[in-house]
């Protein structure tokens, strides 16, 4: 902990004559930095002039433990990366696994892929109101939040048998098909949420003090969201169109009719109306995917990749082969590096994959979104008040699980 | 990217800087080029400035320990309104692995490359800021790189004996 | 790790801390009332830190939530500042750079205090057995309750901090019924 100040010459900022800085720590342990995030902030009473964010204190060790583990087991893993939408995860992961083995999914584990992922992107937005608004102090935001996200767990729990980390994805389709009940779980959810979300935006949206903490707070233009390399709702509220389910579509999203929320000028409320609209969308299309689902099986029949069903376990030798070859060593890629990515709640959530013929990956790299995000935080908080810092750090909505790996 | 497409770019690349690019593939519709270490820059600021390559996706590495030269060295870009995607890589050698930094062309290469710096050892010249980023300050070693024993506890199974195992074994 | 520096002797508490005025009496029927009675006023109202690391926050979180609402067992805030609070529930993955930052919040709590390990990260390094993570939080300060789980759903930290309140009065961590 000995590096607690900011060194001008290692970090270029200056001292200008008579002014006295303040250092201060922000985090590790911080009600508002949304994880372990420490943000050296160097202050001239309430006006930032200088911040550096310090990450690693999550650091994890995903990508080296990736490399040891088979495909299949590294998709427990993936859960564990963005924790607030782990099927997001699980899909990206195997989606790079998928386009190295050039594997098609069948149409009723895309939807069913959909489905589970635009329900984490809900979950994640409603989680992200709740704590963005708990930081500027709405207090009551936080159990709306709560109460609508337990209903998505809900859904992960009868489908999965797990509220968050569901691990529901296998290379080349899904693990299960859905159980009885729950598109009528679904329905019902998708017929209460309009109105909660036009709870929270009659709450907030018009709010005065609402307006005057995020209206004008941290201006991100254009130019400056793709130099800094941002994704995500931080780079549709500064206007840029670029929404992976629509640039490069995965999953079946083609065939589902959504719009894609862009803002204005990027400041923190208009990422607070994106991330709004895009809860809206998310219901547009699991009302889409729950109409429109195709029959059919849930997991690609190339044994050499998938487990076949345990009905045919007692009928066919090969299938018992094909079984236990996959469990005890898993299947093996063709030589290659691909890289496949997925829309997150938070922006491009990227795996690129280096095969060397294995069974497991040689090298997995996680392009995460929030790492990036976050990296142009010391640009945008130079010359605001520390309160705002929280405003804008709220609005970027990152997840150290994701920056730190 | 469709081969065609691929092909054109490549051949661009080549007819700009002669003899920079070692290879070129294009598997499963990600155009790759590996570059040599001297004009990798030159290549990236005509990718930006020429070809339109200006938004930076991430930064990594690769260490092959069986090859030499042993880390490959990746960086992939892509165009906003986003038509095509390019991997550009580049290799560097033990036992001093060192390749130019690409922060001057595209400035959200910063976290990524501090961050290959930190888990494998590779020194970005002209990096404006390279330490550590991951690991803490302190931390001796590059946990990415194959040799590197990721080291955790030994798994205890109920049937074994304890006599015989190293006291940091026993976790008491 | 050359930052940690762990006490070699657990700092003494309770009685080991020297007589106080209500200890100074020794042990006789007064004194053993009025320790129920503050066992019962501290296990009543135990307030956690905050200490969320990972996904096992987001559970902890959820514990807090309108549906599983842990407030009605005595912790009805968390305290930001470790100077205000009791409980230090470790919910998530602690990294080897952050192990320093755990053992400083540790410190800076009063006595008494008790650390809840939620989760298999916190208990066991749950399935990081790798180079980056502590392999269990316990290495780094005394835990009283494990929860299992991954994450434990938010009625287990609830039993958790039950159980913990049970042992804090003195009962059996068990109920047996007569």
């Amino acid at each position: 902990m000995a590096d607690v100040f900011i060194e001008p010459r290692v970090h270029g900022s200056r001292e200008e004559g008579e002014a006295e800085w303040m250092d201060l720590n922000m985090g590790p342990q911080h009600p508002s930095t949304h994880g372990v995030l420490r943000v050296k902030l160097r202050l001239d009473g309430e006006v930032v002039r200088d911040a550096e964010p310090d990450i690693g204190y999550l650091h994890t060790g995903f990508e080296k433990s990736f490399e040891d583990k088979t495909y299949a087991q590294g998709i427990t893993f993936s859960d564990r990366m963005d924790y607030l939408g782990p099927p997001i995860n699980n899909v990206g992961f195997v989606s790079s696994v998928e386009k190295l083995l050039e594997l098609e999914v069948p149409p009723r584990a895309q939807a069913i892929r959909v489905m589970m992922m635009e329900l984490a992107r809900l979950g994640s937005h409603e989680l992200w109101l709740g704590t963005a608004g708990l930081d500027l102090g709405v207090y009551s935001g936080f159990f709306y939040a709560w109460r609508d996200r337990e209903l998505i767990l809900d859904l992960n729990e009868a489908y999965s048998g797990v509220r968050m980390m569901t691990s529901f994805t296998r290379v080349g389709g899904v693990a299960w098909d859905l159980p009885d009940g729950w598109l009528d779980q679904l329905q019902k959810f998708i017929d209460v949420m309009p109105a909660r979300i036009d709870d929270f935006e009659s709450m907030l949206t018009h709010n005065p003090i609402w307006l005057e903490r995020l209206r004008g707070v941290g201006p991100f233009t254009a130019e400056q969201a793709i130099e800094a390399g941002v994704t995500g709702p931080m780079l549709r509220a500064s206007g840029v169109d670029y929404d992976v389910r629509k640039a490069f579509p995965y999953s079946g999203y083609e065939q589902y009719d959504f719009d894609v929320p862009l803002g204005s000028n990027g400041d923190c409320y208009d990422r607070y109306r994106v991330r709004v609209q895009e809860m809206r969308e998310s219901l547009k299309i699991l009302q889409q995917a729950k109409d429109n689902l195709p029959d059919g099986p849930w997991l690609t029949n190339n044994r050499k990749v998938a487990l076949p069903p345990r009905t045919e376990l007692s009928k066919s030798m090969e299938s018992v082969i094909h079984h236990f070859r996959l469990v005890s060593e898993g299947f093996k890629g063709p030589v290659g590096d691909v890289y496949s990515f997925v829309e997150s709640p938070r922006g491009e959530l990227g795996f690129y994959l280096v095969s060397d013929g294995a069974n497991k990956p040689y090298r997995m790299k996680v392009r995460p979104p929030s790492f990036c995000n976050l990296q142009p935080l010391r640009e945008l908080v130079r010359g605001v008040l520390v309160a705002d810092v929280i405003a804008i750090m709220g609005s970027m909505d990152f997840i150290l699980g994701d920056v730190d790996r | 990217m469709t081969e065609s497409t691929a092909n054109e770019l490549v051949r661009k690349i080549q007819d700009a800087f002669p003899g920079a690019i070692q290879e070129s593939s294009n598997f499963r519709g990600d155009l790759s080029v590996v570059v040599d270490p001297d004009s990798v820059l030159e290549v990236a600021r005509h990718l930006k400035d020429v070809e339109g390559y200006n938004y930076f996706l991430y930064a990594t590495a690769v260490d092959w320990p069986a090859r030499e030269p042993r880390f490959t060295v990746v960086w992939e870009v892509r165009t906003l309104p986003p038509r095509s995607r390019l991997r550009l890589k580049t290799t560097a050698s033990m036992p001093e692995p060192r390749v130019p930094s690409l922060t001057s062309v595209w400035q959200a290469a910063n976290w990524h490359e501090r961050e290959t710096y930190d888990l494998f050892g590779i020194t970005f010249e002209g990096h404006p800021d390279l330490r550590r980023i991951l690991m803490p300050a302190s931390w001796e070693g590059h946990p990415l790189r194959k040799d590197y024993v990721s080291f955790g506890e030994p798994v205890i199974f109920s049937d074994q004996k304890l006599e015989n195992l190293e006291p940091d074994a026993i976790r008491g | 790790m050359g930052e940690l520096s762990l006490r070699p002797v657990p700092t003494p508490t309770g009685r080991a801390a020297g007589p106080t005025p209500l200890n100074a009496l020794g042990d006789n029927i007064l004194t053993t009332q009025l320790d129920k009675v503050i066992n019962w006023g501290r296990s009543s109202a135990i307030w956690p830190a905050l200490f969320g690391l990972a996904c096992c926050a987001i559970e902890m979180m959820g514990t807090v939530g309108p549906r599983h609402d842990l407030s009605r067992f005595g912790s009805e805030l968390f305290r930001a500042s470790p100077r205000q609070a009791d409980l230090m529930i470790v919910s998530g993955r602690v990294s080897i750079k952050m192990a320093p930052v755990l053992r400083q919040i540790y410190d800076q709590m009063p006595e008494p205090k008790w650390v809840i390990a939620m989760g298999a990260c916190a208990s066991s390094a749950g399935m990081f057995n790798n180079y980056a993570i502590v392999q269990s939080v316990d290495k780094i300060v005394p835990v009283d309750i494990y929860v299992p789980g991954c994450p434990p759903r938010p009625e287990a930290l609830i039993d958790a901090v039950v159980k913990l309140q049970r042992r804090i009065r003195g009962e059996p961590l068990v109920k047996r019924s007569a």
